[in-house]
């Protein structure tokens, strides 16, 4: 300890600190302080650089997210108008169906109801022969009966005894 | 590009060195054969090895690279003198070749002075020196401003910083990428900033810090360097220097520290109010250990390792045989490449301990914390 207080030297002392306090400000105005404005303004220029690039990335991820957007409705819109065009193809078959059905319906019936009257019509001819025919068969036979007279008396008398009997 | 152009210095300078140490020699007795002439061998290889190595701890007046006895037996120094100025009655500047490396004395303006174990004493024209009962010289020492060694070796690292930061600087005006020198600089600077200054100060007030933390690593770390060179330049292992650095830490952390810095030193939140008064006179006394650490620290471990890397080279001419001193060649080699780690260790250490107590200075209060 007492060697290194011997050995100091406050020559060296006072020159050790002046250069130095010297070197120090001197170097901050002419070298430190350019050096470090410039690193930071590079170091920024690249944050910056490095942030765009990000953001047009996430523009870029957003505008694709759109596309894929627009494409999905796109989709989903033509799938609707699809259903919705099988449906209205679905209901006029449908509808025709329906119409056709009820068409022939009403036609059937109209012709039953012909077929009908016309056999009405028929079979009310048909009496009418069938009557006018046995009246004259009827006439027939009569006038052959009554030609006779001991068939005529018998007659008479066969209708009465059943008079009797009522 | 740059690169180039900075060895180019480094070598220019070197050359610059040499060319001047050469024109200085001067011839001196022997002081070797003075002080030890009955001891012979190994006694006298090893004293002068301890001797060598102390005078290589030590500062000096000139800048010395080494000094040889010729075959006449004179005491040739190679090196070139520096200014000595010394406040005594007045500003005294000469030139420190006129001290003759303590062997005569110097007259300047009818004072005498005599260089005696590196320091410069005022004395009578015969340059006698008076002791106490210690063996301590007794004459007046006058208040010695000189550039030494030391400082002289400040000063060129200073300029080599500037340069190598201003060109660094310059090189960003032209594109946001450093260029040649700046490149290797770069990530250096962005480590203290990224790895040191902000982790310890936090984001809000590291800016304040940056030139202090910056300069003061960049200047340990080649500083540490260049007293790994032949050169012989030892600057951190001067209490001196390391007391102005850590001076300027504790400084700088005393007058930036806020509120809650001296809250927790006078009236530590959260204990009871007797542990108040105890804590009060250690948290102060803290205050200086802290920065008193940083420059033991920066100290001891640069003469450290200086003392042991050249007692393993001055081993190698105590063996004397090839395998004793292949050996502690080997040995210094690898302790070398030890201390190039020192070097940046040290800077590194002493810087991130400032950023850390400049952090504790401007660290703001925490809620919940201490208030329960």
């Amino acid at each position: 300890m007492e060697k290194l207080i011997e050995q100091f030297s406050l020559g060296l002392f006072f020159w050790q600190l002046l250069l130095f306090v010297g070197l120090v400000l001197l170097l901050k105005k002419f070298a430190w302080k350019p050096i470090l404005d410039a690193v930071e303004k590079r170091e920024d220029g690249i944050k910056d650089a490095l942030d765009s690039a990000e953001k047009a990335k996430l523009e870029m991820q957003n505008l694709q997210a759109d596309n894929q957007k627009l494409l999905k409705e796109a989709r989903a819109e033509r799938e609707e108008m699809l259903k919705e065009a099988r449906d209205i193809k679905n209901k006029m078959i449908e509808d025709a169906k329906g119409e056709a059905q009820s068409q022939a319906n009403k036609m059937i019936e109209q012709a039953t109801a012909a077929i009908e009257s016309e056999k009405k019509a028929a079979m009310a001819e048909l009496k009418s022969q069938v009557a006018g025919l046995s009246l004259e068969i009827a006439e027939k036979v009569v006038r052959g009966e009554l030609s006779n007279k001991d068939k005529q008396e018998k007659l008479v008398e066969s209708m009465l005894s059943e008079a009797k009997l009522n | 590009m740059q690169n180039i152009f900075s060895l180019k210095t480094i070598c220019l300078l070197f050359l610059l060195v040499s060319s001047i140490s050469f024109a200085q020699d001067e011839p001196q007795k022997m002081h070797l054969e003075e002080i030890a002439p009955e001891v012979e061998g190994k006694q006298s290889v090893k004293e002068e090895i301890k001797e060598y190595i102390n005078h290589h701890l030590l500062d000096s007046h000139d800048f010395g690279l080494y000094s040889y006895v010729n075959d006449a037996g004179e005491h040739k120094y190679v090196g070139f003198p520096l200014p000595v100025i010394l406040w005594d009655n007045g500003l005294q500047v000469f030139s420190s070749s006129k001290l003759h490396h303590g062997e005569s004395v110097a007259e300047v303006n009818g004072n005498y002075y005599k260089l005696y174990h590196g320091k410069i004493y005022k004395t009578d024209a015969e340059g006698t020196i008076h002791y106490d009962e210690h063996h301590h010289a007794t004459n007046v020492k006058p208040f010695d401003l000189s550039i030494t060694k030391n400082v002289f070796t400040i000063f060129l690292v200073g300029l080599l910083i500037f340069f190598m930061f201003r060109r660094m600087a310059k090189s960003y005006q032209k594109g946001a990428i450093p260029k040649g020198m700046g490149r290797l600089l770069e990530p250096i600077v962005l480590y203290i900033r990224d790895d040191i200054a902000i982790p310890n100060i936090g984001k809000k007030h590291y800016k304040r810090y940056m030139s202090f933390l910056l300069t003061v690593f960049f200047f340990i770390w080649i500083i540490n360097l260049l007293g790994l060179t032949p050169l012989g330049v030892n600057v951190t292992n001067n209490i001196a220097v390391t007391l102005a650095l850590a001076l300027l830490t504790y400084l700088i952390t005393t007058f930036t520290a806020n509120k809650n810095y001296w809250g927790h030193i006078f009236w530590m939140p959260g204990v009871p109010w007797p542990m108040k008064i105890i804590l009060a006179p250690i948290e102060l006394l803290g205050t200086f250990i802290k920065p008193f650490s940083l420059l033991i620290r920066l100290y001891a471990n640069i003469t450290a390792g200086h003392i042991v890397l050249m007692s393993i080279i001055g081993l190698m001419f105590i063996f004397k045989n090839w395998l004793g001193s292949s050996l502690s060649f080997g040995l210094a080699f690898v302790l070398a490449l030890l201390e190039l780690l020192v070097a940046a260790l040290q800077a590194y250490i002493f810087t991130m301990l400032s950023a850390l107590y400049f952090g504790s200075a401007v660290e703001e209060h925490h809620h919940g914390d201490e208030h329960h």
